[in-house]
């Protein structure tokens, strides 16, 4: 699974961090840093509630 | 809710296509009817008063994923619901026969309010639908010479923003004193107001309006040409936008033998009546976490409803014991550069602490607190300590204990 943002679309609203904060991080500079872009199997429920729950369907997986 | 089951979801925006999009991974088997009045393909509203006005966005680019998702859901569109039948389980529509179901989500949402007597008067507007939001581009494209905002909450906010980002002369009218004072509280809701004042936004607090002056159109209607305050200012313009907060689409609804009070009173796992849940803008349920009964009209909440409902029909199907939704409710509003979020639900006598930043930069991070406890978080673009900060809110930490992490973030 790798995780794919598109920042063309990525707000900064930071909802992703709050739900797998271990992958997603907004800094101090308003960005959005994936902090692992390769997480495990085991990551994958919370990676897609992060993809469903973006309100700039930003985020997305490819398998 | 094997492939006999047949659950129909009135509403096909947010919360109702989360439901259906739901109800589906759950393991739905039957059919999965969503009927909704409003005719194009289920579509995402928050950029209808942003990247919509100010950058032109497309309608494709707001299409919902659960609308292309491969879910097998029959949608129809521009299909209205005019009546619910509980004993006979039916919802009828506008045109066509009665549609069936064995359980049923309610979603069908909210519209915008109109100041009376001006529906229909060119160059008024309100934000609400994807045909809303076209035909205000269309008119802020032609470039007017005013546009009037009336209601500074937030979607008269962000249209105003909208509007300068197009070079537009704004007027923003707001009858109460401070902005968002019963949301965010005085001090806040004026640093909302001072961020329209310091983009070339004319703002006029604490003033109502009175009416509009208008002429007669070619067509034999009529078109604004001034907005007159309550105070007899007249302020000339071309297009006015009307936001002054929503009603909830529960007419349908009347009679039904639902408890109607301001949107669809539900118990604290949204259910309505045995089988009928509701979600979205239109659920009012009870919140243990805050006491008293809400009704939200956010953006997640709208998913985080429609997915609870949908789980609240499933679990009945499968006789397990129902969860509570009781979610912190939290929302986002972008005007200009500047990203306001606010978790929480704070109420104008709360403490107010700015923990990160400053208000005269127009970026930090407020805590909220009532009696000892920690009850919102607000930040303008800090959008990390939001999020961190409203775990806070969620817990219920003391307001000390807030204070502190906040200090260490």
């Amino acid at each position: 699974m790798r995780v794919v943002v598109d920042y063309d679309l990525c707000e900064s609203n930071a909802v992703c961090m709050g739900i797998a904060p271990e992958i997603f991080e907004v800094r101090d500079d308003d960005f959005l840093y994936v902090l692992n872009e390769t997480p495990p199997e085991s990551e994958r429920a919370k990676v897609e509630e992060a993809v469903q729950r973006c309100p700039k369907q930003a985020i997305s997986i490819e398998d | 809710m094997d492939n006999e089951h047949t659950t129909v979801v009135v509403g096909a925006s947010l919360a109702g296509m989360h439901a259906a999009r739901t109800l589906r991974t759950e393991g739905h088997a039957g059919r999965i009817v969503v009927l909704d009045a409003d005719p194009h393909t289920p579509y995402d509203k928050p950029p209808l008063s942003k990247q919509v006005l100010s950058e032109g966005w497309p309608a494709e680019k707001l299409t919902l994923p659960a609308a292309t998702e491969d879910l097998d859901l029959e949608l129809r569109l521009g299909v209205r619901a005019t009546g619910l039948d509980l004993d006979r389980q039916v919802v009828s529509v506008e045109e066509g026969d009665d549609v069936s179901f064995d359980t049923l989500v309610l979603a069908t949402g909210a519209s915008a309010r109109w100041i009376p007597g001006t529906q229909g008067v060119e160059g008024v507007h309100v934000v609400r639908s994807l045909d809303d939001a076209m035909t205000l581009r269309a008119e802020l494209e032609k470039g007017p010479s005013r546009v009037v905002v009336v209601g500074a909450g937030f979607i008269g906010a962000e249209v105003a923003a909208s509007a300068r980002g197009l070079d537009l002369d704004v007027t923003l009218i707001e009858a109460l004193p401070v902005p968002l004072e019963r949301v965010l509280g005085r001090e806040m809701g004026e640093v909302c107001a001072r961020v329209h004042q310091e983009h070339g936004v004319d703002v006029r607090l604490g003033v109502g309006v009175d009416h509009f002056d208008t002429e007669p159109t070619a067509g034999g209607g009529s078109k604004v040409t001034a907005v007159v305050l309550a105070d007899g200012t007249s302020v000339p313009c071309e297009v006015v936008v009307v936001g002054i907060g929503v009603s909830v689409n529960t007419g349908w609804l009347e009679g039904s033998g639902l408890t109607l009070d301001d949107g669809v009173v539900c118990d604290e796992t949204l259910l309505a009546a045995p089988g009928v849940v509701a979600c979205g803008d239109i659920a009012r349920y009870p919140s243990a976490r805050f006491g008293q009964m809400l009704r939200v009209e956010h953006w997640e909440h709208a998913i985080q409803g429609g997915e609870a409902a949908a789980r609240r029909l499933v679990a009945d199907a499968r006789g397990e014991a129902p969860a509570r939704f009781d979610p912190v409710p939290w929302f986002w509003s972008d005007q200009y550069d500047r990203k306001i979020q606010l978790a929480g639900r704070p109420a104008p006598d709360d403490e107010v602490r700015v923990v990160h930043g400053s208000t005269e930069e127009l970026r930090f991070v407020a805590l909220y607190g009532r009696e000892g406890r920690t009850v919102g978080v607000l930040g303008m673009n800090r959008p990390r300590h939001v999020v961190q900060l409203r775990r806070l809110v969620e817990e219920g930490a003391s307001f000390d204990i807030a204070l502190e992490r906040a200090a260490e973030l």
